[in-house]
């Protein structure tokens, strides 16, 4: 008998629909970006059906808006169950960030201010949203670059007493905890400690880029040194985990990304042959 | 600061980077605003290139820029899905080039098979369905996925060429406005300048106007033999081209 163990994905991007359709890649699971499938109908939902029947699927969200201040859409939350109950994924996730407000929608991940009135907001709003979706969600890091004035706790912190209030997963961003952690001078080591292990269900490895002032969250670029040393750090402190390399532009021939998933494979024996 | 006051003074920013809401966001918040600026701007123009690129290589890459960057001022996202922030900016293309029509006919044309690439699936009606519906009585449904536009231009034919790679022909007026239908076939969209005629005709049917109401209308407008003649070739046309999706009695 085999016991348990990680699990290993991508992030599938439509330049690889083909790969994974006409042939059996080796990955455990993959992820889609669930508004891309939250259409009425045509191609992009034939295309999730056939990818369903041949692979476990994630459905990982942008445009939840978490972090709303007037709450949550649920024209967003129906389409989005809908699509849970035909795809019955392996997690439902979506970032801890805001993009909507009084009708405007930004389209990016903007980042919350971490005080007592954000966690009760965001802690409302993910109950809101786990009782329609009827599971629970797990919840990204994001990566920041801006200190609001008037912040009562880290973000660490923040995302512990989120867990321990909703009882969502945690999606672990190990490129953003780098990212945020440059940009502001904390200690991401720190941060990995502080943040709740147990409640870890998936994690993302990712690439970013250096701009003018601050690293910037690109999803551009293969998973840097950096990022493999904290991924490295953390995964013995966690239970089984389904790890995935997440490419968001610039996206490279499948085989680059399996190769990065790979490396991810071979920190993740390493972890299970230290823990046995 | 409230977490409300502190979003709204984040959407001041993004949709008209001012500077008040900047310095409210905190002294030393500026090099982030401005990478979130430019996220949200580059993503709008990313969405906007994606949808339409025979617009763009119509226009040019410099004039579309331009108008791209007129219409995210003019018309800050508010949908949920990115997939609807392409609608309004034929609207936006009109103003811009009023005396250019093909321009926003162009651009209308590319939104609608976007959309209706993504349309309800619905079965339709075959020719084998014909011989069981009544005819008298019957009221045709249509595909979720049909649109109608106002086409004064070719900007059709300026689609065709430029999606071949061919030389596209030069902007004209047609001789009388028609329209253009929009629809999906399988999983393919698919478009046809249709004249007034059958628009209207299109249009009627579409409000439950009863297949036998049109035939009259078509026959008073034509004559006996030409609007039976053209009712029962449109009605083969879109039952051939999967616009029908039921007919009741």
């Amino acid at each position: 008998m085999t016991a348990p163990s990680h699990s290993f994905g991508l992030g599938l991007r439509k330049p690889h629909y083909a790969d994974f359709l006409e042939s059996r890649v080796a990955v455990d699971f993959v992820e889609v970006i669930s508004e891309n499938f939250m259409v009425d109908g045509g191609k992009p939902r034939q295309i999730l059906r056939e990818v369903r029947e041949r692979y476990p699927v994630a459905l990982h969200g942008v445009s939840m808006s978490i972090g709303s201040a007037d709450g949550l859409d649920g024209v967003y939350l129906a389409r989005l169950r809908a699509l849970v109950d035909e795809i019955e994924p392996l997690f439902v996730s979506d970032h801890l960030s805001w993009s909507r407000i009084e009708g405007f929608n930004s389209h990016d991940l903007l980042p919350l201010p971490y005080t007592k009135e954000a966690l009760d907001l965001v802690c409302a709003n993910i109950a809101r949203a786990q009782d329609a979706l009827g599971r629970d969600m797990l919840i990204e890091n994001p990566s920041t670059y801006i200190d609001f004035p008037g912040a009562e706790m880290t973000e660490w912190q923040f995302i512990a007493a989120m867990c321990a209030r909703t009882g969502c997963g945690l999606l672990l961003d190990v490129n953003n905890v780098f990212v945020s952690a440059t940009n502001h001078g904390f200690d991401p080591i720190a941060y990995l400690n502080g943040i709740p292990a147990d409640r870890v269900r998936q994690i993302h490895l990712a690439g970013h880029s250096q701009g003018t002032a601050l690293l910037i969250d690109t999803h551009d670029q293969s998973v840097p040194r950096s990022v493999w040393d904290l991924y490295a750090h953390m995964l013995p402190r966690l239970g089984l985990v389904a790890t995935m390399i997440e490419r968001d532009d610039a996206i490279p021939p499948l085989h680059e990304l399996l190769a990065e998933l790979a490396t991810a494979r071979v920190i993740g024996a390493q972890t299970s042959k230290a823990a046995a | 600061m409230t977490l409300l006051a502190m979003q709204r003074d984040m959407r001041a920013w993004l949709t008209t980077e001012s500077e008040a809401a900047a310095a409210a966001l905190g002294a030393d918040a500026s090099p982030g605003l401005r990478i979130h600026l430019n996220n949200y701007r580059a993503q709008l123009i990313a969405c906007l290139t994606e949808s339409f690129e025979r617009t763009h290589d119509w226009i040019g890459g410099a004039a579309f820029e331009a108008a791209a960057a007129t219409h995210i001022d003019r018309v800050p996202p508010s949908a949920w899905t990115l997939d609807a922030y392409p609608r309004d900016f034929p609207a936006t293309l009109s103003a811009l080039y009023s005396g250019d029509p093909e321009v926003a006919e162009l651009a209308w044309l590319e939104c609608a098979l976007g959309d209706a690439f993504v349309a309800p699936d619905v079965a339709t009606v075959t020719p084998a369905d014909i011989t069981a519906i009544d005819w008298d009585n019957a009221v045709l449904s249509f595909s979720p996925a049909l649109d109608l536009g106002a086409l004064t231009s070719n900007a059709p034919a300026i689609w065709s060429a430029l999606s071949e790679g061919a030389v596209p022909p030069a902007a004209e007026c047609l001789p009388e406005p028609g329209a253009m239908l929009v629809w999906r076939y399988g999983q393919q969209s698919r478009f046809r300048a249709i004249d007034q005629i059958e628009m209207q005709a299109l249009l009627h049917a579409r409000s439950g106007m009863p297949f036998a109401g049109l035939c009259e209308q078509l026959v008073a407008s034509l004559g006996e033999a030409e609007g039976v003649a053209r009712a029962g070739a449109y009605l083969g046309q879109w039952i051939a081209d999967g616009l029908i999706a039921g007919a009741s009695d």
